[in-house]
């Protein structure tokens, strides 16, 4: 493969004759082409936005809707909301760390338990049980005016849970 | 009769050996042959055929993917509806699916057995060099076609299966966040998934497929062919006897051909692909296994930490596989299986010794290996990675040392003891993944309900 410098006749030897200049310009252009076909197909592969990262904010519901201690599926938003004891919220990812797994809340045993390979998470996405490596990802929780909003097309990742993750009316 | 001869210059049937050997020269797909061809290579236990075979499955999954094309729809909407449709109301629908189906699967056995076989008649010194980076090149080709297009049926193995495939991504250090998204066309796997798994699986790879198999056989033609099994007391400088290609070894491709064709036709026949209950991204099935080559990687995963299992223990593996042709040997044994009755009691050795420790890890590591525990304080990159990845390297060495002691041999020949080792591990891991993994990734008997 030429060197792209090459192409640039000052940079070239001087004894080039013209013609093994112009083949090297023929060689250095095929490459260019090269070039972009490869940089178009990387622009094509990369990750678009899904259906969820669309959708942006999504509205939850009134804060008096959601009791202490309850866990609410988002199917579209592909998140629980859960409101703790003490009434604070958390918009939990259910994709399990472990593999990419949907977690089911198991409510008469109040945790997030992966059917894949039996991570099991507490309600606030903290980790009880391995090979999950760390607590499930959370989506920012507003509180505007008693409503709750839940802004899922931003994810944060975490290692574990922190009183400053839950978001309070 | 002269148009005829201008399209046909050669004898359809010939009787001559003069006429076969114009067969050979002036036909469009055998010119790619030798004219002659050494008669001690002809043996079918010398090669078991085996890179014929594959060559034979690649044709079959052409020819039945082109028809698969005609219906398969690649949306979420419609992949799994059309599948559908394909067994119901197409005739001989599910029959051509069964065929690929049992094609694809046979074709990762059958290229894993010829990297056996390469690897221990020692075919990969000399002009053959690059042409075992090839052939691991071409086994890479083969694992992604089947992944890509394990996930077009879009049920709920198929969706699960690359959920968790493409979710070990994430453990790649810095960048794995992003890949998973590349992998995935997106955050989750939808429509974007679908639609590039399909491009890939039916235009860019049977492409890059096809044009890597034409260098490979290329390669081997300029190394004069197969490995020439020598014996002992041969002269290796002699020419060998050869005789004509048409027919001796065109009658034994053509018949190992027809036959893998009949096996293909029964299998498909006696068993069906299958196709699950539609795909559900919200309830995962337990337990939710990647596709079958892929399990002895999954089994990795429970037992090293995320990043050795899935980029350090692999990448080490594909590195030495690449590196083979290129170590220093005493003198390059090539020809016979094993190169010697040393060699083969190296091997031997050395699959025994998976054959009995890799169960052995499996099963202490579920029931009383405690990395964590026993080496508290450590973070887990070490003490469930690093630690017990050393353990494990250093049983191989030991193995390999210990072999090498009991049998002596050369470089290669203690090598072959190496590679037994870890072939024959991958296999039992491979089998742990699909027979002996319950829910939860639990311990099982495969007969348990």
């Amino acid at each position: 493969m030429v060197d792209r410098r090459d192409v640039r006749p000052e940079s070239g030897d001087l004894d080039t004759s013209r013609r093994s200049f112009l083949s090297r310009l023929w060689l250095g252009l095929g490459g260019l082409a090269l070039a972009e076909y490869l940089w178009l197909t990387v622009e094509f592969l990369r990750p678009r936005k899904g259906p969820r990262e669309e959708a942006g904010v999504l509205v939850a519901g009134p804060v008096d809707r959601f009791d202490p201690g309850s866990v609410t599926a988002f199917p579209a938003g592909r998140f629980y909301l859960t409101r703790l004891t003490d009434g604070g919220f958390l918009a939990v990812s259910r994709e399990c760390t472990h593999l990419g797994c949907t977690v089911p809340w198991m409510a008469d045993e109040s945790q997030f338990v992966c059917p894949c390979h039996s991570s099991a998470y507490d309600i606030r996405g903290d980790v009880i049980n391995p090979p999950a490596p760390r607590a499930l990802d959370l989506h920012p929780v507003r509180i505007e005016n008693g409503i709750v909003k839940v802004d899922t097309a931003r994810t944060v990742k975490r290692s574990h849970f922190e009183a400053s993750q839950v978001a309070r009316a | 009769m002269r148009i005829w001869k201008s399209v046909f210059p050669a004898p359809i049937a010939p009787r001559t050996e003069r006429e076969r050997k114009r067969v050979v020269l002036n036909h469009l797909l055998i010119h790619m042959r030798p004219v002659r061809v050494p008669e001690r290579t002809l043996p079918f236990r010398h090669t078991f055929g085996l890179g014929g075979m594959a060559a034979t499955l690649v044709g079959l999954l052409v020819l039945t993917g082109v028809l698969l094309m005609f219906v398969y729809e690649p949306s979420p909407d419609r992949a799994y509806a059309s599948i559908q449709s394909l067994r119901r109301e197409v005739r001989f629908g599910g029959l051509v699916r069964n065929v690929h189906y049992w094609s694809a699967n046979l074709l990762v056995v059958i290229t894993f057995f010829h990297l056996l076989r390469t690897f221990f008649t020692g075919a990969f010194h000399g002009a053959r060099q690059f042409n075992w980076v090839l052939g691991v090149l071409l086994l890479l080709v083969v694992l992604a076609a089947n992944f890509t297009g394990y996930l077009l049926p879009w049920d709920q193995l198929s969706f699960w299966a690359i959920t968790i495939v493409t979710g070990m991504l994430d453990y790649v250090p810095l960048i794995g966040d992003g890949l998973v998204r590349v992998a995935r066309g997106g955050a989750e796997i939808g429509a974007a998934t679908l639609i590039n798994f399909y491009t890939f699986h039916t235009t860019v790879i049977p492409v890059t497929l096809v044009g890597l198999m034409a260098f490979h056989f290329w390669r081997v033609r300029k190394a004069g062919g197969v490995v020439i099994p020598l014996e002992p007391d041969d002269d290796p400088e002699a020419r060998p006897a050869t005789t004509l290609f048409v027919p001796s070894l065109l009658l034994r491709e053509f018949v190992t051909g027809l036959a893998l064709v009949a096996l293909v036709m029964v299998l498909a026949v006696a068993v069906d692909a299958g196709l699950g209950v539609p795909a559900n991204p919200g309830m995962s099935p337990n337990p939710a296994k990647a596709p079958w080559y892929f399990l002895g990687l999954q089994e990795l995963l429970l037992h090293f930490h995320p990043t050795w299992a899935v980029v350090v223990l692999p990448g080490l593996a594909l590195l030495g596989l690449l590196a083979i042709p290129y170590l220093r040997y005493e003198e390059p044994l090539e020809g016979r299986w094993f190169v010697s009755e040393t060699g083969r009691s190296l091997a031997v050795a050395g699959a025994l010794a998976a054959l009995a420790l890799t169960p052995l890890w499996v099963l202490l590591d579920e029931y009383v290996t405690r990395w964590s525990e026993w080496l508290g304080g450590l973070p887990p990159g070490l003490a469930e990675g690093l630690v017990p990845a050393m353990v494990a390297l250093g049983l191989t060495w030991a193995v390999i040392r210990l072999a090498g002691r009991q049998y002596g041999g050369n470089r290669q020949e203690i090598l072959q003891a190496g590679f037994a080792f870890l072939a024959t591990a991958l296999v039992i891991l491979t089998a742990v993944g699909v027979w002996f993994r319950g829910e939860g990734m639990a311990l099982t008997w495969p007969w348990a309900p």
